[in-house]
């Protein structure tokens, strides 16, 4: 079920991750079987996109069932599943009432974040209607603390004209937050669209995330964790570690690589070979995930 | 079936087809909106399908109009009353952007 192994690899933490640099200075990576029996802190899914009928995937519910049946499998049961948005693909009530079916079924607490597909029309009142961040401010951002990890979520998914924009009120609220924290305290954030310049040309990318990330940057350990490009890249800057996830409906091409976006389609074994979920484990403060395919 | 009848079924057919060829319309394919600039006269309607494998949004820079959520052969359609420019974009993939000019009814 792991994923495979690149040829360049490097510890993110000793063992777990391995990626290399790809095209455009990218690095992409594949976390690799650590051997390690640590508990799992938390799963991330992303990208379910219930509602989307096209070959690429076409029966997105069916595979969300398959992560939710794999998570719930799991020997010891993880603290909390954060879904990184595109829980559906249109934002209708119909879409959220089946996401919202499948995913109550998970025994561990959710923690679901919006996608741009959630809030079509920038509008927040259907998928408040079906899932809410716990601590959540009235922006709908959020932070706790949870074993030793100060978590944020972020939501770059409000916007006309620009997609991933934090605003100022968020970003202040973030500078307020960040004040009560230590510098040594491990820092998880959680944001739909990635926080930084992965492939502007294809929109992902924040607007404004360099203010968030300058914000972050002199924290010893900082990790975001994001969706929405449905297909696993990593990055560093400083001490901020990037990684964004697999979709559980559909991958989508690697950056620069097709003329566009959107969904690719393949053959079934190869649809689920390409897409998935992730665990990670925190070891004395440090994050060590592993990518999970569904085939 | 006298000439006549054959003359006017094909009057008829016509009637039909033409003002549907002659209809304004924008397709949204490959992540864009083709045309990119389409000019039409006030009053008449746009007809914008999504023949993408994605879904996208038709949603004025203005606020002026929103197609919300339209899913792959989806078709929205929307009447420009007022002469102007009108810019618009996909708020799902915001490099998507369009042009709507409406001119005036010359007299």
């Amino acid at each position: 079920m792991n994923r495979g192994l690149f040829l360049e690899h490097v510890g993110w933490t000793g063992a777990g991750i391995a990626y290399a640099l790809g095209s455009g200075g990218l690095l992409t990576g594949r976390a690799i079987a650590s051997g390690a029996v640590g508990a799992v802190e938390f799963v991330q899914i992303s990208d379910s996109h219930i509602g989307f009928h096209q070959p690429a995937n076409p029966d997105v519910s069916g595979t969300l069932k398959m992560a939710v049946d794999a998570i719930n499998g799991m020997p010891s049961q993880p603290a909390f599943v954060v879904h990184t948005g595109d829980i559906t693909h249109l934002s209708t009530a119909a879409q959220f009432d089946d996401a919202r079916a499948i995913l109550s079924r998970l025994r561990a607490p959710l923690i679901a974040l919006p996608g741009e597909h959630d809030v079509v029309g920038n509008d927040f009142k259907p998928y408040l209607a079906n899932f809410r961040i716990p601590h959540s401010t009235a922006g709908g951002w959020a932070s706790w603390d949870a074993s030793g990890v100060h978590y944020i979520v972020l939501l770059n998914v409000f916007n006309f004209e620009k997609l991933g924009l934090l605003g100022s009120d968020q970003l202040e609220w973030l500078r307020k937050d960040l004040a009560g924290v230590a510098r040594t305290t491990p820092i998880v954030v959680f944001t739909h669209v990635p926080l930084y310049a992965l492939y502007p040309q294809w929109g992902w990318t924040t607007e404004d995330g360099t203010k968030a990330l300058a914000l972050l940057q002199p924290f010893d350990r900082v990790t975001v964790l994001n969706g929405h490009i449905h297909q696993i890249v990593t990055h560093e800057e400083g001490n901020i570690r990037f990684a964004s996830a697999d979709a559980t409906a559909y991958p989508q091409p690697k950056p620069g690589s097709a003329p566009k976006p959107g969904p690719v389609t393949l053959p079934r074994g190869d649809l689920l070979r390409a897409i998935g979920y992730r665990t990670v484990e925190i070891d004395g403060g440090n994050l060590r995930f592993e990518d999970s395919a569904l085939g | 079936m006298s000439r006549f009848l054959k003359t006017l079924a094909v009057a008829a057919v016509l009637l039909v087809v033409t003002p549907a060829l002659s209809a304004p319309s924008v397709e949204i394919k490959n992540d864009a909106f083709a045309p990119s600039t389409l000019t039409i006269t006030a009053g008449e309607t746009v007809t914008f399908t999504n023949d993408d494998d994605d879904a996208h949004t038709v949603t004025a820079n203005d606020g002026s109009f929103d197609s919300k959520g339209l899913d792959t052969n989806g078709r929205w359609r929307h009447a420009f009353v007022k002469p102007g420019t009108y810019t618009y974009f996909c708020e799902l993939h915001p490099f998507m952007k369009g042009t709507i000019v409406v001119k005036p009814v010359t007299q």
